[in-house]
């Protein structure tokens, strides 16, 4: 979008009706209108995903997939119709691709542990990127250590971006599947992923999409991206926490063996033999968050009800302003200058340690994330212990960008 | 509340200029701590004589609250036998948490109280207090693991 087409599009988008959705977002916190500037590590529900949640709680609640009576039936078909809701809202080719986990991190696992234990040997390599969040390091490593596998790493630049001939060169004929973030968390690059995807299809590398900060910014549509594997959360895209998505595409998913044991993921079971369930169900054991699902589904709604074009061009308004603004503040740095990057800054201000700072900000009502951002690798490589980050969402305001950077002088000031 | 009950003058002026602070050379004991919440780590040299501490100093990176912390408990525990200096962490510790503790006896020390307003920043100011006891206990003090509050 050319400059003058965003500033169109984000001009024709009303934050203030937007922001009348999210209840929190009207307190206050010590006394200042809450300014949530910390996105990226969860996002705030509207009133359309908590009356989804109570109103199944008050009224449908019961067990699924397993009941006669009305309750349990009006309880499935609530779960059901957020997995229809949720394949609509990626474009998988069917419902079966569609597995709810408790987030990303355990759809991860669920793939490394699944997917990639029982067919790794030694030998075998496993190809993820610098800027990885720990979730999609860990459970790689841990997969190496059980199996003998290698884990490498495709390098940043010093802007945090990833680039696909670096990638190229380590896709090599041992490389078994890549792992990658479509945006860095602690940075806000976005990643060239069709690129990477093709590349790797082009080998027979299988691919996982780490999407978790991806899915509240952009859209995505995993048939067109050609991925093997997408994983995201809902909280992070204004649903409840302890839901989450695995899609795999069913062929690939059919070949994997269940990763954990229980109910709901068998058809039948006697102590000679068991047979497991069909997908999606083949991954769900035990009773699954039937209320974070029905939460996720809403979520979908609501962002299916907005401009997102518009609602985009305002959060690229946000970053342009935030990222001007900031950069005129003496001695701040900002880590991660790719030049295409979600709505996030990461920062650094000399002689103000990002801790302080958490705390300064706290006291004018403004939420930030302070630390390494579950992204160690990517701060020892910026030689920083950690940032200070403000990740945005479509309801944030310039106001609340101007109130940022004002605090941030006056923490200058007292530790100067 | 007031930022400023957190962050007191001694509290900036300790972060500012850091005393003790730097490599001791021929220390009788090293021992690292480790925040892995906010990245702090903190590395602290101890020289013994006898059962005191002769000298004590500091390096590494960390907030304002972890390295003033560091800062005065240097000042504080140079010259104090070991069973002194403990008496002291558990001192500064029901300082740090609980609201009936006596700040008197603490002198300097009792600029830290404003912290425990601030549940997330005890960890902060209590680092080099782990680490320090962490010195203080280890039968070899040359091999002393690395601390960490999480």
């Amino acid at each position: 979008m050319t400059h003058a087409a965003l500033a169109q599009k984000s001009a024709n988008f009303d934050v203030n009706a937007v922001r009348r959705h999210f209840p929190v977002l009207a307190r206050t916190v010590q006394g200042k209108a809450l300014a949530y500037l910390d996105n990226g590590a969860s996002a705030q529900q509207p009133n359309a995903v908590i009356d989804a949640v109570t109103d199944y709680q008050r009224h449908h609640h019961a067990n699924i997939h397993r009941g006669v009576h009305t309750l349990s039936q009006e309880a499935t078909a609530l779960y059901e119709t957020a997995r229809d809701r949720v394949m609509h809202f990626i474009n998988a080719r069917s419902r079966q691709e569609i597995i709810f986990t408790r987030g990303t991190t355990e759809a991860i696992n669920l793939v490394a542990q699944s997917y990639a234990r029982p067919s790794l040997r030694a030998g075998d390599e496993i190809l993820i990127t610098h800027l990885e969040h720990h979730a999609n390091i860990v459970p790689w490593q841990m997969l190496c250590e059980q199996t003998g596998a290698s884990l490498v790493v495709v390098p940043m630049d010093s802007r945090g971006e990833v680039h696909i001939d670096a990638a190229m060169a380590l896709m090599r004929p041992q490389t078994r599947l890549f792992a990658f973030a479509q945006v860095s968390n602690a940075l806000g690059t976005v990643l060239p992923i069709r690129q990477l995807v093709a590349a790797a299809k082009a080998r027979g590398i299988v691919t996982l999409i780490d999407g978790a900060q991806a899915v509240p910014h952009l859209a995505v549509d995993v048939q067109s991206l050609g991925c093997d594997f997408y994983a995201f959360s809902g909280h992070k895209m204004f649903a409840p926490t302890g839901i989450g998505v695995l899609y795999g595409r069913e062929a690939i998913l059919e070949l994997m063996p269940p990763w954990q044991g229980g109910g709901d993921m068998i058809l039948s079971v006697s102590f000679a033999k068991t047979t497991y369930n069909s997908l999606p169900y083949k991954f769900e054991a035990g009773t699954p968050n039937i209320s974070g699902a029905i939460g996720l589904g809403a979520a979908v709604d609501f962002l299916d009800s907005l401009d997102r074009d518009a609602a985009c061009a305002h959060e690229a308004a946000l970053l342009e302003h935030a990222t001007a603004t900031l950069s005129r503040i003496a001695d701040l740095r900002v880590i991660g200058t790719a030049l295409e990057k979600t709505s996030l800054i990461s920062f650094v201000v000399a002689g103000v340690h990002p801790h302080d700072l958490g705390t300064v900000l706290d006291e004018d009502g403004i939420a930030i994330r302070t630390g390494h951002h579950c992204a160690m690798p990517v701060m020892e490589y910026f030689k920083v212990p950690a940032t200070a980050r403000a990740s945005f969402a479509f309801y944030n305001t310039f106001d609340e960008l101007d109130r940022l950077a004002a605090a941030i002088e006056r923490a200058r000031e007292l530790f100067a | 509340m007031d930022i400023k009950d957190l962050y007191r003058d001694v509290i900036l002026d300790h972060n500012r200029k850091p005393r003790n602070f730097g490599p001791l050379e021929s220390a009788d004991a090293r021992v690292e701590g480790f925040n892995p919440l906010c990245g702090d780590r903190l590395t602290l040299r101890l020289k013994f004589a006898n059962d005191e501490i002769r000298d004590i100093r500091f390096e590494g990176q960390g907030c304002a609250i972890s390295t003033a912390s560091a800062s005065l408990m240097t000042e504080a525990v140079k010259g104090k036998t070991r069973a002194q200096a403990l008496t002291l962490f558990s001192l500064v510790h029901k300082l740090l948490t609980d609201d009936a503790a006596p700040a008197d006896e603490l002198g300097k020390l009792a600029a830290l109280s404003g912290v425990r307003e601030y549940p997330a920043r005890v960890k902060c100011a209590s680092l080099c207090w782990h680490t320090l006891a962490c010195a203080l206990h280890a039968p070899e003090p040359q091999c002393v693991p690395a601390v960490s509050t999480e």
